[in-house]
């Protein structure tokens, strides 16, 4: 029988099969490190008198805690540069390679490792953080781990692991100008559940995934965590190829012919069997919006908050109820009449090029509305380069908003970017979990262009309700050009 | 790692469905370095309501918590289950786990078991009647009992044998370094490595 592209990269990565119940040995080709998970893992590695086995297959980044002003000024918040103290001593102790703040490839470990091409397709990629999700873009089996098993990874550059579920979604059709990548992810997620994906390996299939460019498809696998899937993975393609070719680490000459042999490979073969499917028609999506405190609570933004009574299951209403309560939100209310306090444009989730370019183009020559706190921050340092070589950083300071250094930012706010209790953001990030931002903050996911539109109006929009001279000049983001 | 195999102690219901790790945890308690010391950042937002499940009298020193469904999704942070061991709870009862948080549970000797939807709810009518009241978590024959209510709960065959033996991941892992050392032996040349810098 045929196999599925996640079982195909699972087997050749097999060191030892389980047998009996007990896991299989997978082994890991790429270990990306940060500053919070993994303290804790090097003190093992001490305590044990253990090496890092591959520094060669490990980077390291400082992301989470690291403030997006005034970065060339020691860290305020004791705390917080302790653990990045202790991440430099760990580097130098271990030899691990390290982008510092301040350093030109510093940037989320996210969007780090696919820029400087270490992100493959047919490749492991672990990380203490689950939206490691995001490298199966590529093709490659990507998942997030917690701290033992970061020490594990150090000690053995290898995981035990039951293999996973497969499960197929396919997104078919042609997504309407002003619906994005991120529409299609919160539309799955919102479909299938928090926990729908549990067990599970993703992979996002159909004419409208295809259609996507990495930076959307990066999108899309991101949030793959949210749906409860340990990873999501898309079949590397063309565009996938020519996303690769020339950046730093991806092969070169002789080597990229014999990767590109192999990973023309990587696709799920016309006679596998996936363990459940899940159909998505593009053409009838539209702009998505959350209106609760997990990410399975969305719904289109032409749409109102749904009745918690609605829910037929108990445990779906009272959490609905609950959600109401913190977001402060009547049931019945037009999402669109929703106002909001600020606007986070940012997280590993939507900071590369496309998503500031999107941002931009939405935004270009207007002005934010009044009293709303717009936070523009780039994905990577690389990506800020990028960015203010094509004059995004001033169209974005012209519209009145913040053009921040890269990090993780707002998105979880364990740096000083943080919602005010009671305070409502529309967010470009990936968790609407009750404090995620700010402790009492108030979180609706949406993609950057709902971000941008909303940052104009004042209240949760979408760039359908913009001047149509506008609309006509929306950039697609995450769209093949 | 301490060896688990029955667990007898106050049960405590926390019946909220998708817990995920930033409720169990926040992020600004993240920063710290060490693996302990996390028990006064257990449902650190939640805490702060003195009517907080955790805030009863009756529930102080609980060791069992019944959850439910999708308890510990979200974020990867091991430290949501330092949080809980640190706090003493020795075994968590979800209808559903979030994957990453069930394999951290494994490794920090906290026993994450399975149980169905009714015997969440049954079991919460059962504290409700009589809050205090003991759960003895039995991970040899995998079952609960509280009061004169026994039921079971799922937990794979290796989780439960490596906690039942308290074993070290990595120890048993590199028992089988040649065959780690072997398939490095044969890893294709294209694939990328971080060193030399590029």
């Amino acid at each position: 029988m045929g196999r599925t592209l996640a079982e195909k990269v699972w087997d050749d990565h097999l060191v030892t099969k389980g047998t009996d119940g007990t896991p299989d040995l997978l082994y890991i080709d790429l270990h990306l490190v940060h500053e919070v998970t993994s303290p804790q893992a090097f003190d093992g590695l001490r305590l044990a008198g253990r090496p890092v086995r591959r520094p060669d297959l490990t980077i390291a980044t400082e992301d989470h805690n690291t403030p997006t002003l005034a970065i060339d000024k020691p860290i305020a918040d004791l705390t917080s540069r302790t653990q990045i103290e202790t991440l430099r001593r760990n580097a130098v102790d271990f030899g691990i390679r390290l982008h510092s703040l301040g350093d030109i490839e510093q940037g989320i470990v996210h969007v780090v490792g696919p820029q400087l091409g270490l992100t493959v397709p047919g490749s492991t990629v672990v990380c203490g953080d689950s939206h490691t999700s995001t490298h199966g873009a590529f093709g490659a089996m990507a998942f997030g781990i917690g701290t033992s098993e970061v020490e594990h990874v150090l000690a053995t550059q290898t995981l035990p692991l039951m293999p996973f579920k497969t499960m197929a979604i396919t997104v078919d059709g042609d997504l309407r100008p002003g619906v994005t990548a991120k529409d299609i992810i919160l539309a799955v997620i919102a479909k299938i559940g928090t926990g729908g994906g549990q067990g599970y390996v993703l992979e996002f299939r159909g004419s409208a995934i295809r259609s996507l460019t990495m930076d959307g498809r990066m999108t899309i696998c991101n949030m793959s965590i949210e749906a409860g899937a340990r990873a999501g993975m898309i079949a590397p393609d063309q565009i996938t190829y020519d996303y690769l070719e020339g950046r730093p680490h991806a092969p070169q000459g002789a080597e990229w012919e014999a990767a590109l042999e192999y990973w023309n490979t990587l696709v799920t073969d016309d006679d596998a069997v996936f363990d459940a499917e899940v159909h998505l028609d593009a053409d009838e999506l539209e702009p998505f919006v959350t209106w609760g405190t997990n990410p399975g609570q969305g719904v289109s933004l032409s749409e109102a908050v749904p009745d918690p009574a609605s829910y037929p299951d108990q445990n779906d209403r009272a959490a609905a109820e609950r959600a109401l309560e913190y977001m402060a939100l009547a049931a019945g209310t037009p999402m669109k009449d929703i106002p909001v306090d600020a606007v986070f444009m940012g997280s590993c989730t939507n900071s590369r090029i496309e998503d500031l370019r999107a941002f931009a183009s939405i935004i270009k020559g207007q002005k934010k509305a009044e009293g709303v706190r717009v936070m523009v921050v780039p994905g990577s340092a690389r990506v800020r380069i990028e960015a203010e070589a094509e004059g995004i950083d001033q169209i974005v300071k012209d519209f009145g908003a913040e053009w921040r250094f890269a990090g993780c930012s707002m998105c979880l706010g364990m740096n000083p970017d943080q919602l005010a209790p009671g305070e409502r953001c529309a967010s470009t990030s990936n968790r609407n979990f009750e404090g995620r931002q700010g402790k009492g903050g108030r979180t609706h996911l949406v993609s950057p262009l709902v971000a941008a539109a909303t940052a104009i109006r004042g209240t949760l929009s979408s760039p359908w309700d913009l001047r149509t001279e506008t609309v006509g000049g929306v950039a697609e983001s995450g769209r093949k050009a | 790692m301490n060896k688990v195999s029955v667990i007898r102690g106050v049960a405590a219901p926390l019946e909220r469905s998708n817990v995920d790790t930033d409720q169990i945890i926040p992020a600004v308690f993240l920063k710290r370095v060490t693996k302990t010391g996390f028990e006064d950042a257990l449902f650190y937002a939640w805490r702060q309501d003195p009517e907080f499940v955790l805030n009863r009298a009756e529930f102080q020193n609980a060791r069992v918590l019944i959850a439910g469904p999708d308890f510990g999704t979200g974020s990867s942070r091991e430290h949501a289950v330092w949080a809980l061991r640190d706090y003493g709870f020795d075994a968590v009862l979800s209808p559903r786990f979030g994957d990453i948080f069930r394999g951290n549970s494994g490794k920090q000797g906290l026993l994450s078991g399975e149980i169905s939807e009714p015997d969440a709810a049954k079991l919460w009518a059962i504290i409700a009647d009589r809050p205090g009241i003991e759960a003895t978590v039995d991970l040899v024959e995998r079952t609960v009992s509280v009061g004169d209510y026994s039921t079971t709960f799922k937990i794979d065959d290796y989780t439960r044998w490596r906690l039942l033996e308290g074993l070290d991941d990595i120890s048993l892992t590199l028992r089988d370094e040649e065959r780690i050392t072997e398939f490095e032996s044969h890893r294709a040349s294209w694939r990328p490595r971080t060193l030399p810098v590029r």
